[in-house]
């Protein structure tokens, strides 16, 4: 499907979701509360088939968060950017692991780097930092005065 | 041809006339010793460095080229470093067990060398069961490498015992058989005696196909006995670190290594006697002049050749090979090759009665 | 006294492998539980080599972060620094010209066979064969050689910039490439004869951590672990790149995804690197290297993402500009630590010597994986 095609697809089922064009796929706005059950839908739907997420990451926007899931089809060869935005003093949105294993590597990553909460997540630890770390290396406010070298 | 016995003849007739009984035997003792610990050493520093050379050569590379003569004198400085190494014994070890483990490898390993005949009549020990003796002795290599293993205190070292003691056991079984088949066709356990028999022709071309199969299941079991690559479960660096002494280091490892080597030479050398004929030269039956000419090669270097040309093999092996997984190890052994040297020895043992070999 | 070793409730042993181990060519640390010989549960922990390249890159220019991304996937450096100049040029909508793009293709399939070539010897030396991998380095070196002279740097390359290529080639390069080629050429079989054919090293990896196609895709596989699956996900193939689509080559696949598949998966696409330079290095246009740039590169506000495939899969850069002379995020999606999470998977119930062949047919970069 073209990008027109997916937005045209998706906003039928959804009216209510924002999309945006002008990047090179074409990327959505979700809720973070509706976020797994439209991951299920993207992932189950036949016509959209988006089976393999291939980048999940998060910004920081210094007033919110913003979670960011490229998917891509291996089956019709489109991708989708799904974002969502979360509060940045208590971040906290659905798992995914279940829909695509690979979630929940990344998932860990995101949550020790950035300090979102993935409910229902099976196992959510650190997975690169020590477990008694304290702070979120990749927001922005992070310092660490010993190690971070200030250009 | 030249015989050892005219010298050893005349040092143990000196002996006895110089001093008394007693002291007489002692002192032989004390040099039959010192012969077997100097060849020990020799031993293992000619084999690492032929190892290395080896492998170098395998792998195009040069290999040690720097210590000595093309680096000859590479696994002397080796040695003396290991010398001078702290022998540590970690925590939590169990003391006794983890410092006497090395003990008792290089033990089992020297005491291989009692039966074996080195030249014509130049032997330690001529007992009448020497192949017996022999299949007993290599099997306690296994106990030195549990007890590491064990005492180490360490996972990767317990698995790498369990795992050789597992194949140590297994392999006894077809190596024990093939030897079984050279004792059937020549009737004798007695190292001499094996040897004599040979005097027309070596076991591995009078005793048919199944003296080959023999031979080669036989060189199959000893490279799984003595531990080494495609058999090397029991260190298997890549999946154990180094098995039963990861712990170990300095002289304690040295010895462990230095035990291996003269496995390899006393299994070797073995197979060299009982396929190859040992220090017997090449025979074809009756053509004396061939016979004669080949007598003029002394025994040793008949014998040394044939067991270094094993050792050889063996080296071949370890270098080409990738390691097998221990279930398709015990596999291969409880499956294929313990069933087939069953056939096999009944097939030499009809061989032998009806004598229907040369 | 022997104290007692650490087991679960069930009596199985842990064990950790790493973070110092042979099998595991890096700092990766795999708590795994054993139940005798055979593996229970694999539990990587990582972060031992763990530089947070993506927050330094906050800091480094357009120009600048580039290279640290040759301290990634260190094996395939060039492609990664590929992919990130292929970011910038998105960004900045600028077009390569057709010799650099040339020489940019060039200079990855040179990576990719010097990286398949080395990781040859690795696998087999885990499988517990010490002499392929001396062979693998003959071969490789020819490589790091051509790269040495037009490059400047035998492992971390740093060669590519946003436009193009750093330096045009070394006059040298043609006649050294030709010669690499053919030398390849002759020993591949070789190395067939050696590995690939062995009754040992086959009976070691046939049907032995078989990853199916669902999970391949499901636990974002890519690259020839994903292929040997059945899943063709070359992004050279499905999504080109650089003029990727105007070459003849096969993606290589298989559909058994045990561990010889995935090994016979990279040996195809070592020959099928060979068949893409034989097409280029004779007929690499004229022209300039390097399209023209400003000194101080400034990305419009906005968020662009590139993949590539590298040795081990799809890497992708995610910028998102501010609009400033520095990326405000960026996000480096590496194949090694996707790959990694299907380890568990597909290690489970296989005996610890075929964790370690699973681990070298995964071809895991460390540093890929903690960046």
């Amino acid at each position: 499907m073209t990008n027109e095609e997916i937005i045209a697809a998706l906003t039928e089922r959804k009216p209510e979701l924002v999309s945006e064009t002008g990047g090179e796929w074409p990327n959505f706005m979700v809720a973070a509360a509706e976020w797994p059950g439209f991951a299920a839908m993207l992932r189950e739907s036949e016509d959209l088939w988006f089976d393999y997420l291939f980048c999940l990451t998060c910004v920081d926007w210094k007033t919110h968060l913003t979670m960011v899931y490229h998917l891509s089809s291996t089956r019709y060869r489109h991708n989708i950017v799904v974002k969502a935005t979360l509060d940045r003093s208590a971040p906290e949105i659905g798992t995914v692991c279940n829909i695509w294993r690979t979630a929940e590597f990344h998932e860990r990553e995101v949550f020790e780097m950035f300090g979102v909460h993935f409910s229902d997540h099976p196992d959510l630890r650190n997975l690169i930092l020590p477990d008694d770390w304290v702070g979120y290396p990749l927001r922005k406010d992070y310092d660490d005065p010993v190690n971070m070298i200030k250009m | 041809m030249w015989s050892f016995s005219k010298l050893t003849d005349l040092i143990h007739a000196w002996l006895y006339e110089t001093f008394s009984p007693a002291w007489a035997l002692a002192l032989e003792m004390v040099m039959v010793g010192v012969a077997a610990i100097g060849l020990f050493a020799m031993l293992g520093l000619v084999l690492v460095i032929m190892e290395r050379k080896v492998s170098a050569y395998m792998q195009i590379r040069l290999g040690p080229n720097r210590v000595g003569p093309k680096g000859m004198l590479q696994s002397l400085a080796d040695t003396l470093k290991l010398l001078v190494k702290e022998g540590m014994t970690p925590n939590g070890v169990d003391r006794v067990l983890f410092n006497l483990a090395p003990l008792v490898a290089m033990i089992a390993a020297m005491l291989l060398l009692a039966p074996i005949a080195f030249a014509k009549d130049f032997q330690i020990w001529d007992l009448n069961i020497g192949v017996l003796y022999i299949t007993a002795i290599s099997s306690l290599n296994v106990i030195a490498i549990l007890m590491a293993g064990w005492s180490s205190n360490n996972k990767y070292s317990l698995l790498g015992a369990m795992r050789s003691g597992a194949q140590i056991v297994s392999y006894e079984l077809s190596a024990g058989l093939s030897i079984l088949t050279i004792v059937v066709l020549s009737g004798s356990l007695q190292i001499s005696d094996i040897v004599t028999s040979q005097s027309n022709g070596w076991w591995i071309f009078k005793g048919h196909i199944p003296a080959i199969i023999a031979f080669v299941i036989f060189l199959i079991a000893a490279t799984a006995e003595t531990n080494r690559a495609p058999f090397d479960m029991a260190e298997a660096e890549s999946e154990l670190t180094g098995g039963f002494h990861t712990e170990y280091s300095g002289m304690k490892f040295a010895l462990f290594f230095l035990a291996e080597y003269i496995n390899v030479f006393v299994v070797c050398a073995v197979g060299a006697t009982l396929f190859l004929g040992g220090w017997m030269p090449l025979h074809i039956g009756s053509l004396d002049w061939f016979n004669h000419a080949m007598d003029y090669i002394p025994s040793s270097i008949w014998f040394f050749g044939k067991t270094f040309f094993l050792i050889f093999v063996m080296m071949w092996f370890r270098w080409t090979f990738p390691r097998l997984r221990i279930d398709q190890l015990l596999t291969l052994e409880w499956k294929y090759l313990l069933p087939i040297g069953m056939v096999n020895i009944l097939l030499v043992t009809v061989i032998a009665i009806l004598k229907w070999h040369f | 006294m022997v104290e007692e070793i650490g087991t679960t409730d069930e009596g199985d042993l842990i064990i950790n492998i790493g973070p110092q181990h042979p099998a595991t060519h890096g700092v990766l640390h795999l708590v795994i539980t054993l139940n005798g010989e055979t593996v229970r549960k694999v539990e990587p922990h990582l972060g031992y080599i763990h530089r947070s390249i993506e927050k330094m890159c906050e800091s480094l220019s357009y120009r600048q972060f580039i290279y640290s991304t040759s301290r990634m996937d260190y094996l395939s450096s060039h492609i990664n620094n590929h992919c990130c100049a292929m970011t910038v040029e998105k960004g900045l909508q600028l077009e390569v010209p057709e010799r650099a793009a040339v020489i940019r293709i060039l200079m990855d399939e040179l990576t990719r066979i010097a990286s398949h070539v080395l990781w040859w010897g690795a696998m087999a030396m885990d499988i517990g064969a010490f002499t392929p991998f001396f062979h693998a380095f003959r071969e490789r070196e020819m490589i790091n050689d051509i790269m040495e002279e037009t490059c400047g740097a035998r492992l971390t390359m740093n060669y590519m910039v946003p436009g193009g290529v750093q330096f045009d080639l070394h006059p040298n390069f043609h006649r050294r490439v030709k010669a690499f080629v053919k030398q390849l050429r002759n020993k591949l079989p070789e190395y067939d004869e050696l590995v690939t054919h062995n009754a040992i090293f086959k009976s070691r990896t046939k049907g032995v951590g078989i990853l199916s196609k669902e999970d391949a895709i499901s636990y974002g596989c890519s690259g020839p672990t994903a292929r040997a699956s059945g899943v063709d996900c070359d992004i050279r193939k499905t999504y080109p790149y650089e003029g990727y689509e105007k070459l003849q080559f096969e993606q290589a696949m298989s559909t058994d995804g045990d561990t010889y598949s995935r090994y016979l998966v990279r040996m195809v696409e070592m020959r099928q690197s060979l068949s893409i330079i034989e097409q280029l290095i004779d007929n690499i246009p004229e022209g300039d290297f390097q399209a023209k740039t400003k000194a101080v590169l400034k990305l419009p506000k906005g968020e662009f993402y590139s993949r590539v495939e590298t040795a081990r899969g799809e890497f992708g850069v995610y910028i998102v500009s501010e609009g400033g002379t520095t990326p405000y995020r960026i996000k480096f999606r590496s194949p090694g630590f996707s790959n990694l999470s299907a380890l568990d998977h597909t290690v489970r119930g296989q005996k610890i010597g075929d964790l370690v062949a699973i681990m070298g047919s995964f071809d895991l970069v460390i540093p890929d994986i903690d960046r």
